[in-house]
């Protein structure tokens, strides 16, 4: 059964014919060519295809599209601010808190949310608030700290932790 | 990809429209909530319904209210994470709290409810893979085969109750509302389970379990304690929890000891809870209740990490979970501790 399922995404309305047995990963990658968020177990157990739903942090391998409608969707192509890079891509960046890359997409969009609910989480509080997301490379510490800096730049800044993506939109 | 099978969605407004919804798609038809649990088991085809009832929409059901002096009504659909921040609920019964959170990950906390906790299936090393692995290594009777791969001589399933949340919400006296669109009922949370691995939940057909009620605090202290492999991700592969009535004279009033993944259901010790009554949390009384729990516990080599370990843990965490509360007596505090 295919139904018509609209989705904000990244500040954007969009619109697909999905079946809706259609998780919101596959309708992100498949049907809406967004393939920034990764898939990697597809059963919850990895944490690389973590999007924002309203601003949470959500799985989108196990979230139906059809239940995302009418709630913002972030994916990591909305992280960034048109051709700015957000602070957190740029302090993995630098850090080499990316390495393959694979889970980076996930832990972006999970420290965008942290940083957006406390612009200077503690160490415990980054690694509480990380802990769906695996990585097989960095061994996380760097993770951790190219989230403290990319924090410490926001607050010098005085950036908004996470611009909206409607504001984002407006801005360009 | 690992996909899910094709099914209906319907997405009710009102419990009573749920429950409408449910019998009339019969035995073909689930309810979902935050689909944690039931999604992962649909891509490895453990369940095929051809009809969801998606509860997410049913305001009703995420409605939480009440005090420590009155009890609480926890509506089934609020999430983990909402359960596990609420200050009041942490703060009167923190077995709750620290169960809540001990569940799963942050993100799986934001999605997964506590209704769809307490029907979790219960799981095995056997049956919790893909179902190309299961076909190669031969099906169990869980689903699609005749017999029990860990026990071959089994007759029953022995598939292990993985919830964290039942065994401190049992602790501490909750019942649960069961709402069909034939009849309505409340039972005492132990109900709600069966000793067996396949069908271990005593829900009939159609029935959605709408809130969860505890009753007041009253001078209830508790706490939770979980052994897993990784201090996140894992299910238990043990989990104790402790609720205790401590009178003026450090007396044990009352006690209810409950463990998870140590059997098919939620395991009440009752005579652990015996033992407590009326004595004073001592170092003896203290082994004497591990080693009760230690004879009680009876895992079952389905699980991670080896079965003996698990065995002797359970001595370990009882031990724990109850000098937690006496040190939290101790000082007028309620059971407030680190997980395992
Ligand atoms: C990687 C991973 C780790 C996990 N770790 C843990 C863990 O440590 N501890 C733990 O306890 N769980 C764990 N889980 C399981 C799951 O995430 C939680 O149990 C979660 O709370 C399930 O809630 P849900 O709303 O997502 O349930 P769903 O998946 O929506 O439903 C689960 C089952 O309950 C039924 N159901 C749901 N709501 C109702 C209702 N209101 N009335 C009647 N039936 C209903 C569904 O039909 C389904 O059979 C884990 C899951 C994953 C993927
Ligand atoms: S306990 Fe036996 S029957 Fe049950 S899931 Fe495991 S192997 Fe299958
Ligand atoms: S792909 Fe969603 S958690 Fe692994
Ligand atoms: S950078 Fe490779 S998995 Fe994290």
């Amino acid at each position: 059964m295919k139904s018509l399922i609209t989705l904000q995404v990244n500040g954007e309305t969009q619109e697909v014919l999905a079946p809706v047995h259609k998780t919101l990963l596959e309708v992100l990658r498949e049907e809406l060519g967004l393939t920034g968020t990764k898939h990697g177990c597809e059963l919850g157990e990895c944490g690389t295809c973590t999007v924002l739903i309203d601003g949470t942090p959500a799985l989108s391998c196990l979230t139906l599209a059809v239940e995302a409608q009418g709630r913002e969707i972030t994916t990591v192509e909305g992280l960034a601010d048109g051709p700015a890079a957000h602070p957190l891509q740029t302090a993995f960046a630098e850090l080499g808190a990316s390495q393959c890359g694979y889970c980076s997409p996930g832990m972006l969009m999970a420290a965008s949310a942290l940083l957006r609910h406390n612009a200077s989480p503690s160490r415990e509080e980054i690694t509480g608030w990380l802990a769906g997301n695996l990585c097989r490379c960095t061994g996380y510490l760097k993770i951790i700290e190219a989230v403290e800096l990319a924090a410490a730049r926001m607050r010098r800044a005085g950036a908004p932790a996470q611009r909206t993506p409607n504001a984002a939109q407006a801005a360009r | 990809m690992l996909r899910l099978p094709a099914f209906e969605y319907l997405a009710p407004r009102t419990l009573e429209e749920a429950a409408r919804m449910l019998a009339e798609a019969g035995a073909a038809a689930l309810p979902v909530a935050g689909g944690t649990d039931l999604f992962p088991n649909m891509k490895r085809r453990q369940m095929e319904p051809r009809v969801l009832v998606g509860l997410r929409g049913v305001a009703e059901m995420t409605q939480l209210s009440g005090s420590a002096a009155q009890g609480w009504r926890l509506g089934a659909g609020i999430t983990l994470a909402r359960l596990a921040a609420h200050p009041e609920l942490r703060q009167s019964y923190p077995a709750v709290a620290l169960a809540a959170e001990s569940v799963a990950t942050p993100t799986l906390r934001n999605m997964g409810t506590v209704g769809g906790n307490l029907c979790v299936d219960t799981r095995c090393n056997y049956y919790n893979q893909s179902y190309e692995w299961r076909r190669a290594i031969g099906f169990c009777m869980k689903r699609d085969g005749d017999i029990c791969l860990v026990a071959p001589s089994s007759p029953r399933c022995w598939a292990v109750s993985s919830c964290d949340t039942a065994p401190a919400l049992m602790a501490l006296g909750a019942s649960v509302r069961l709402v069909s669109a034939r009849e309505e009922r409340v039972i005492a949370l132990r109900e709600l389970y069966r000793d067996d691995g396949i069908d271990y939940l005593a829900l009939k057909p159609g029935e959605i379990l709408s809130e969860i009620m505890l009753p007041p605090a009253d001078g209830w202290r508790s706490t939770y304690r979980k052994l897993r492999r990784r201090g996140s991700f894992d299910f238990p592969i043990l989990g104790v929890a402790v609720a205790l009535r401590i009178g003026a004279d450090a007396i044990v009033e009352q006690a209810r000891v409950c463990l998870a993944a140590a059997a098919s259901h939620p395991l009440e010790a009752v005579k652990a809870a015996e033992m407590l009554a009326g004595k004073k949390l001592q170092p003896d009384v203290i082994a004497a209740v591990a080693n009760e729990i230690f004879r009680v516990a009876k895992p079952v080599d389905n699980s991670d990490l080896t079965l003996s370990y698990r065995k002797r843990m359970a001595r370990v965490l009882v031990e724990r979970a109850l000098r937690d509360l006496a040190e939290a007596a101790a000082s007028g505090r309620n059971g407030q501790a680190p997980g395992a």
